[in-house]
């Protein structure tokens, strides 16, 4: 909030003030001088802030492509437009809040799409998916990053300019400034204003000495503050596009026991950003030897996961000795400033298959998916080579399984997990053979079977063939197809290995951004004027008064601080005897009481 | 570890018993403020003060005393003479709800008394539950319901010792945290228990904390602006001549001035904005570690910074001509109402990353 703008634009929109017909007389009178006074104000208050001067409203000026430009850019960078475009970026974020995005979680979005399957098309052509990077919010804050900068500049550039300046000269009329008081005195002028300008100098404040008064200014690191807040604000920008082209993220599930170093054909799966080069993955490895989940035993919370840990032996570079490690899920492993991250952990039933001669053909921890909060998983095992049924003939097998860590016990009626633990683990599977479907070149999900090429093994009253185990139990295929053992249980984790570059400069933006804004809303900037002048009867008269920025009630606190420490040094004058009252209110009060009829 | 959670089971009943006490405290001290109010409205001196309302502006500002020397008022200290700036109303705050009655204002001191005696139940009912389940208590939004209102009416108490003019306050705040209690011993009630691994991290202290500190005064702002619309169309209503209805004119011409009340709701918003901003901070530090993603627009971060740019708005209405007062007011409240939005709609409406045990 700065004078300049509360003087010429403000006054429309607040309620006039009413007339007031004792004073019209005085007012018509002093109205000359009144033009005279309110530039003197308005000097007073200029410069006070850097904020730009709201623009007119009305068209462009001048004609031709050069007069539009200049009339946009004016319109890009005012107050009134920032504003505007700050409410609308606001509301623009929303929608993404309401309809699951592509970028957070895709199946949501596929099933958003199929229960309002009418509103798809629409959605679709509006980015409703996208929202945060669909072209209307770019449009949005692009603009409003331009406009920061094209307000931020000039500003800059006209801080500098302050930073060097004097506080302006002191208004006509000290009386109308927000916060006044006046004495009189018996030290002399010159000696009041040098006593003044002392006291001002200790209290930090600029001062500058004019005509009979002495002018003074402080708080610049307000505006500092400020400007320090909005470039901070382009910094974090930066610092965001940088990370978001730059930036990669990659999962990989790992079994106990097993490793995984960090190249991208490793990866289950892999995201980067358009700059990103696979060459900048820092090369580490890491085994994992041991994961430890807890849960809740007892309770109303029974089941809900209390601590989850991955140990690991990891080792940095291509030939970096190998350490001991944890991560947890809020204790990252750091790497060259990639993380390490533990998403999440499973069962991995250890399963063997045997071919109808007797030969062990395939065993293997196979992972499942956790489907709920006790880890009731699901999985598919695909033996794609090397079985051979009774004839001889090649084949594939695959088994669709169902996990539980705590099994309800037979005749529960449930095959759901009771309890994330390995308490009462058991499995269950379904036999097929045929087709796998592995080599059609169609991406395929690990965890699932599609058994439209296959067939299902059946026992001999034509039943599908399916058994539930417990470890070291197995399954016979019918006919001396085989056999399925169910050996034993592993245990998986994922990790989520991401690179973030610009964070660190995303953070001291950020910080930045808090101090300035700090500087900007808690420190004033203000002026304050002491004029000291010989009244009529030989008295010295004191007049301050104080200007800030924005109305606080600070500034009077901090004048009257002021004034009663120079009122200190230059105490009130013993009264006159009763007859000089009307001399001494021949010069000032008259005035004073103009003052007030102007002021109704 | 059986005696522990004896122990742990005997705190958390205790802190219950603690809110459900702090709950009939406040309920009493309502009816204080309801005292208050009534016995204000027969105040002699509300009607002076709206009287001086009516004719005019004159009267409120202090009259220029100290002048040359001889004149009968020259002080012992010079006087600072204010003055309020150009095309602002110049009226005076109104005397309060005691109205300066003598009874009014004995009910006001009892009410008073009483929100304190019932915050310091309902923040021993915080801690006791925190020492229940031996972390922070910010584990699920009945523990947060529970800070929330207690936050507030502290920072309502601080205001007070801190002798700014906020006794207007007392009533709509203590109504609303009766309701806020009331929803959170009924609705939200979820037993003590531990912290997912998710919630476990010191950011959860830093972050959640700033977040319900954030909140709790940015309600006392928004109440602020409620407060201003309304006395500000009662001012304007006078100001054009007309004369609002008896009860408004009874409580509204006891409230402070609009120009007041819009100060007091700016300077809480202002104070509490470069903290809300580095409350999303920590957050975006803490998602980086539990995560590994800084900022994913999941629903909470995504109207975390609805409510942040909607405040942003609203200081740089304040700082724009012709988009003050109402405007600006109205701005705010929006802002607010994201929050609030975010606290509850989010949690409960919208799934996200941010799901806590039992709601
Ligand atoms: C993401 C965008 C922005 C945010 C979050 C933001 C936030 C803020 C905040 C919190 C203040 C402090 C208000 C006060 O001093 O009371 C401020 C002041 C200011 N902002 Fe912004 N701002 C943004 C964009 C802009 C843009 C685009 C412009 C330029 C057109 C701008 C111009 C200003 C000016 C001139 C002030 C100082 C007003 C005064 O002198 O009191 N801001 N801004």
């Amino acid at each position: 909030m700065s004078t300049t703008d509360k003087a010429s634009t403000e006054a429309p929109h607040d309620a006039p003030e009413p007339p007031d017909s004792a004073s019209a007389v005085a007012s018509a009178e002093a109205s000359a001088e009144a033009t005279a006074d309110a530039t003197s104000e308005a000097a007073a208050g200029a410069q006070l802030s850097t904020a730009p001067l709201e623009d007119a409203p009305g068209g462009p000026v001048g004609i031709g492509v050069f007069g539009w430009a200049r009339w946009f850019w004016r319109q890009l960078t005012s107050m009134r437009v920032a504003l505007i475009l700050l409410f609308l970026l606001s509301l623009a974020s929303i929608p993404g809040s309401l309809i699951p995005q592509n970028q957070v979680d895709l199946m949501k979005v596929a099933a958003w799409k199929s229960e309002h399957s009418s509103w798809v098309t629409v959605a679709e052509k509006l980015q409703l998916f996208d929202v945060y990077s669909s072209v209307w919010f770019s449009a949005i804050y692009l603009l409003l990053f331009i406009s920061l900068i094209g307000c931020i500049l000039p500003r800059s550039w006209q801080f500098v300019g302050q930073l060097t300046g004097r506080p302006p000269a002191a208004p006509r009329r000290l009386d109308r400034m927000p916060a006044y008081t006046t004495w009189a005195t018996d030290t002399s002028p010159d000696e009041v204003l040098s006593h003044a300008r002392g006291l001002l100098g200790r209290r930090r404040f600029r001062t500058e000495a004019g005509r009979g008064s002495v002018s003074a200014e402080k708080g610049y690191l307000r505006e500092a503050g400020n400007l320090m807040f909005h470039v901070a604000l382009i910094v974090m920008l930066i610092a965001f596009a940088w990370g978001q082209y730059f930036k990669s993220e990659g999962g990989k599930l790992v079994l106990r026991g097993q490793g995984f170093s960090n190249t991208l054909t490793q990866y289950d799966d892999f995201k980067s950003g358009s700059l990103f080069d696979s060459d900048e993955l820092p090369p580490f490895s890491f085994t994992l030897d041991k994961f430890d989940a807890t849960y809740e035993r007892t309770g109303p919370q029974k089941g809900t996961p209390r601590d989850f840990k991955a140990y690991v032996t990891f080792s940095n570079g291509a030939h970096g000795k190998p350490e001991k490690r944890e991560i947890q899920v809020n204790k990252p492993l750091e790497v060259d400033g990639s993380k390490v991250y533990l998403l999440g952990h499973g069962y991995a039933p250890v399963i063997s298959v045997t071919d109808p001669t007797g030969k062990v053909i395939y065993k293997d921890a196979v992972p499942m998916l956790p489907q709920d909060g006790n880890l009731t998983s699901t999985g598919a095992v695909k033996v794609t080579d090397g079985y051979k049924d009774r004839d001889g003939k090649p084949t594939q097998l695959g088994f669709s399984a169902m996990f539980v860590p705590t099994f309800a016990g037979a005749g529960q009626g449930t095959m759901f997990s009771q309890f994330p633990e390995l308490d009462f683990p058991a499995l269950a599977l379904n036999a097929w053979r045929g087709s796998l479907g592995v080599d059609s070149g169609l991406p395929q999900n690990v965890y699932q079977l599609d058994t439209s090429k296959m067939e299902q093994f059946k026992t001999e009253d034509g039943k599908p063939l399916s058994k539930r185990m417990l470890p070291g139990e197995s399954m016979e295929l019918p006919g001396g197809q085989g056999t399925v053992k169910f050996e034993g249980i592993e245990r998986w984790a994922t990790f989520s290995i991401t690179h973030q570059p610009g964070s660190g400069l995303a953070l001291a933006g950020a910080v930045a951004a808090i101090a300035g804004l700090a500087g900007s809303l808690f420190i004033q900037r203000r002026r304050i004027w002491v004029r000291a002048f010989r009244g009529k009867d030989g008295v010295t008269v004191v007049e301050m008064a104080s200007l800030g920025r924005s109305e606080s009630a600070k500034l009077p606190e901090e004048l009257a601080a002021l004034a009663g420490a120079l009122h200190q040094q230059a105490p009130t004058a013993a009264p006159a005897p009763a007859p000089g009252v009307e001399d001494a209110e021949a010069t000032e009060p008259a005035e004073a009481e103009e003052v007030e009829g102007e002021r109704a | 570890m059986q005696l522990a959670t004896a122990a742990n089971e005997s705190l958390a009943h205790l802190s219950n018993n603690l809110i459900y006490a702090s709950m009939a405290v406040y309920t009493i001290a309502f009816f204080a403020h309801i005292a208050e109010w009534i016995f204000g409205s027969r105040s002699k001196v509300a009607r002076t003060a709206a009287a001086l309302t009516q004719s005019g502006t004159q009267a409120a500002a202090p009259a220029v005393q100290v002048r040359g020397r001889g004149t009968t008022a020259v002080l012992d200290k010079p006087q600072v003479v204010t003055r309020s700036a150009a095309g602002t109303r110049d009226v005076p705050d109104g005397p309060g709800a005691a109205g300066g009655t003598v009874q009014g204002d004995l009910y006001g001191r009892i009410a008073v008394s009483l929100t304190t005696l019932g915050f310091l139940l309902a923040a021993g009912g915080v801690v006791a539950r925190a020492m229940s389940v031996q972390r922070a208590p910010w584990g699920n939004m009945y523990e947060f319901s529970i800070t929330f209102s207690t936050v507030a009416v502290g920072a309502y108490l601080l205001l007070l010792v801190l002798k700014k003019n906020v006794r207007w306050l007392g009533l709509f705040l203590v109504t609303t945290v009766l309701l806020d209690l009331g929803i959170a011993t009924t609705v939200l009630y979820t037993d003590s228990d531990q912290l997912v691994p998710a919630l476990k991290s010191y950011w959860l202290l830093i972050h959640v904390s700033t977040a319900i500190i954030c909140g709790a005064v940015f309600y006392i702002g928004a109440a602020g602006a409620v407060m201003y619309l309304f006395r500000d169309s009662y001012e304007a209503k006078l100001a054009r001549g007309e004369q609002p209805g008896k009860f408004a004119t009874s409580v509204w011409e006891r409230f402070p001035s609009a120009a007041s009340l819009d100060k007091f709701s700016y300077r809480i918003n202002a104070a509490v904005f470069p903290l809300w901003t580095f409350t999303i901070i920590a957050g975006a530090i803490w998602a980086g570690d539990a995560w590994g993603r800084y900022w994913g627009w999941d629903p909470k971060e995504v109207w975390s910074f609805v409510t942040w740019v909607a405040y942003a708005c609203y200081l740089h209405a304040r700082a724009t001509a012709g988009w003050k007062g109402r405007k600006a007011a109205y701005l705010a409240l929006f802002a607010f109402a994201c929050w609030i939005w975010n606290y509850y709609g989010v949690n409960i409406l919208l799934t996200g990353k941010h799901s806590y045990a039992g709601v």
